[in-house]
C-alpha cells in the first residue's frame, strides 16, 4: 500500500485527472447567455415588477380591503381610503416602494379580486431616490398597458395553481 | 537582425551605430514583450473562461481582443493612493523594483540564431541572479504598504521564492551539465538534431521540477498563498491602485512569458524544429518545416502558457505548509539525486550529449 502511495505521489496522478476534466471543459459547448442580446425564457409565474388591474368596463378592481398591506412582508404597500361618491369604498393613495418590495408574491395571493398582479418586467431602473414610489396611477397605467400579457400569462398558470 | 539593422543605420557613423543597434533591440523587444504581455492577459481570462463553459471577455473590439487595453487605459485613468504612515518612497519603487529584472533577463535570451541582446557566457548566472532580485519588489511592496495583509502576502512569498529558488537552480545545474556551456545559445546548440536529442528526455525529473519551481517562482496558481485572496485579500499589493498596480501586473506577467521560454530554451530545445534530423521529411516540400526558426519558440512558449492558464483554472490553492514541504522535501531532493544520476549517466556514455 505505502509503496503504491509514493508511486501515485510521484506520478501525479491525481493532478493529471483534475487536469483532464478541466481540458474536456474547455472544448464543450459554452453555456454563456449573452444577455442583452439574447435572453433566457420566462415563466408564467415570474414575479416582476407590480401592476393594477381594473374590470373590463374600466372600473378598479382593488376596493382598499388592505390585505395586500397587511400580508406585505417588507411593509412596502401604503394604503389610504375614503368612501366614492357612488357609495362603494376606493383607495386614494396606493404607493409601492420598490426599494422595500422583495416580489414575493404575497400581496397577488391575498387579494379577493385579483387587483394586484406581478407582471414579468425585471427590467427597469430608477435614477432619482422619488422615483422608487410608484403611485396608484403609474400601477393602474402599467396594468392596462400589459393587460393582455398579463391576462395570457394568468391563464396559462391558472390551471396550476 | 544585425544585418537587417546595419544597413538600415548604415548612414551613421560607427560610434554612434554602437549605441543605436542595442538600443533599437531592446525597443523592439520591450513592445513586443508589453504587447504580447497585454495579449497574454486577453488569453488567460479567455482559457480560464472556456474551461468554466463560459465564453470570456467579448465585448472590446473584434471578439474582445481589446480587453486588456481598455484595462490598462482604465487602470492609468485612476489615482495612485499612497496608504497614511506608508513608506512613499518604497511604495512607489517597488513595483519598478518587480518589474525591472523581469524585462532586464530578456537581454540574454537567445529568440533565434541570430537575435539576442548580450551574448554574454555567463547567461544562466545573469538569469538566476535576476529572477533572485524580483523577490524585492515584492517585499518591499509589502513592508511599504503598512497594511498586515501586504506584510503577510510579502512574507509568504519571500519564503516560498528562497525555497523554491534552491530547486530552480539545482535543476539549471542539470542543464549546464548537460548543455556544458552557462551560455544560453550554446545550450540550445547542444540540443539541435531532432526532439530525442531535446533536454526534456534525460532530464525529465529536472524539465518537471523547474516548471513547478517556475510556477512557485512567479506566485501563480496554485501556488499564490502570497495573493491568496480568500485570506489576506489581495496580498503584497492590496494597497496598490492605478498604474503602480498595473505595473505589478505586468511584471507578473513578465514573469510568467520568461519563465514558460526559459523552459522552451533549457529543456524544449529553444528554436530547434519538432521536425530537425528526421528522414521523413528530408527532400519533401515540407522540408521547411525542418529550419529552426523563431516560430518553433513561440510555439513552446504558448504551449508552457497555456499550461500555467490551465493549472490556474483546474487546481485549488496550496497550503502554505504543503507548499513549503513540496519544496524542501520533495523537489531539492529529486533535483540532487538526479544530479547524480546525471553524472552517472555521462559517466556511462547514455545520454544524447557529445562527451569531448
Amino acid at each position: 500500500m505505502k509503496i503504491l502511495n509514493i508511486i501515485k505521489t510521484l506520478t501525479l496522478i491525481d493532478l493529471f485527472q483534475g487536469l483532464i476534466v478541466t481540458l474536456k471543459n474547455f472544448f464543450r459547448r459554452k453555456v454563456t447567455v449573452q444577455y442583452p442580446e439574447v435572453k433566457t425564457p420566462v415563466s408564467n409565474r415570474f414575479r416582476g415588477k407590480l401592476a393594477l388591474m381594473k374590470y373590463e368596463n374600466g372600473e378598479e378592481r382593488c376596493i382598499a380591503c388592505k390585505l395586500c398591506s397587511a400580508v406585505c412582508p417588507a411593509n412596502a404597500i401604503s394604503i389610504d381610503s375614503e368612501e366614492n361618491e357612488d357609495g362603494t369604498r376606493r383607495t386614494t393613495r396606493f404607493d409601492i416602494d420598490a426599494f422595500k418590495c422583495v416580489y414575493c408574491g404575497f400581496c397577488e395571493e391575498a387579494c379577493p379580486v385579483d387587483a394586484i398582479v406581478e407582471t414579468d418586467i425585471f427590467e427597469y431602473h430608477m435614477t432619482e431616490n422619488h422615483q422608487r414610489l410608484q403611485t396608484k396611477e403609474m400601477l393602474l397605467q402599467l396594468g392596462e398597458d400589459y393587460r393582455e400579457k398579463i391576462v395570457s400569462k394568468k391563464e396559462k398558470d391558472y390551471l396550476y395553481k | 537582425m544585425d544585418d537587417f539593422l546595419t544597413q538600415l543605420f548604415g548612414f551613421l557613423p560607427q560610434e554612434i551605430l554602437r549605441f543605436i543597434l542595442p538600443l533599437t533591440k531592446i525597443l523592439t523587444l520591450l513592445v513586443v514583450l508589453i504587447l504580447v504581455v497585454a495579449l497574454l492577459v486577453f488569453f488567460e481570462r479567455k482559457v480560464i473562461g472556456y474551461m468554466h463553459a463560459r465564453i470570456g471577455p467579448n465585448r472590446v473590439g473584434p471578439r474582445g481582443w481589446f480587453q486588456s487595453f481598455a484595462d490598462v487605459a482604465k487602470l492609468f485613468l485612476k489615482e495612485v493612493v499612497v496608504p497614511t504612515n506608508a513608506d512613499r518612497f518604497l511604495f512607489l519603487t517597488a513595483p519598478l523594483l518587480s518589474l525591472i529584472p523581469a524585462f532586464a533577463a530578456w537581454a540574454v535570451i537567445p529568440l533565434n540564431p541570430s537575435f539576442i541582446i548580450a551574448d554574454i557566457d555567463a547567461g544562466i548566472l545573469y538569469l538566476l541572479a535576476l529572477t533572485s532580485f524580483s523577490v524585492y519588489g515584492i517585499i518591499l511592496a509589502g513592508w511599504a504598504s503598512n497594511s498586515k495583509y501586504a506584510f503577510l502576502g510579502a512574507m509568504r512569498s519571500a519564503a516560498q521564492m528562497v525555497a523554491y529558488e534552491i530547486a530552480m537552480g539545482f535543476a539549471l545545474v542539470g542543464v549546464l551539465m548537460a548543455g556544458g556551456s552557462l551560455n544560453l545559445g550554446v545550450i540550445v546548440e547542444a540540443q539541435s538534431g531532432g526532439i530525442l536529442n531535446w533536454f526534456w528526455i534525460p532530464l525529465f525529473p529536472l524539465f518537471f521540477v523547474y516548471f513547478i519551481s517556475g510556477l512557485a517562482e512567479t506566485n501563480r496558481h496554485p501556488f499564490d498563498v502570497a495573493e491568496g485572496e480568500s485570506e489576506i485579500v489581495a496580498g503584497f499589493h492590496v494597497e496598490y491602485s492605478g498604474a503602480a498596480f498595473a505595473i505589478f501586473f505586468l511584471a507578473e506577467y513578465a514573469n510568467m512569458l520568461l519563465i514558460a521560454t526559459l523552459t522552451s530554451i533549457m529543456f524544449l530545445g529553444g528554436w530547434e524544429s519538432f521536425f530537425a534530423g528526421s528522414s521523413y521529411l528530408m527532400n519533401t516540400s515540407m522540408a521547411f518545416l525542418m529550419e529552426p526558426s523563431i516560430l518553433w519558440l513561440a510555439t513552446k512558449i504558448s504551449f508552457f502558457i497555456f499550461i500555467f492558464f490551465w493549472l490556474r483554472a483546474s487546481f485549488p490553492r496550496y497550503r502554505y505548509d504543503q507548499i513549503m514541504k513540496l519544496g524542501w522535501k520533495v523537489l531539492i531532493p529529486i533535483t540532487i539525486i538526479w544530479i547524480g544520476v546525471e553524472g552517472i549517466m555521462f559517466l556511462a556514455n547514455v545520454g544524447p550529449w557529445k562527451v569531448t
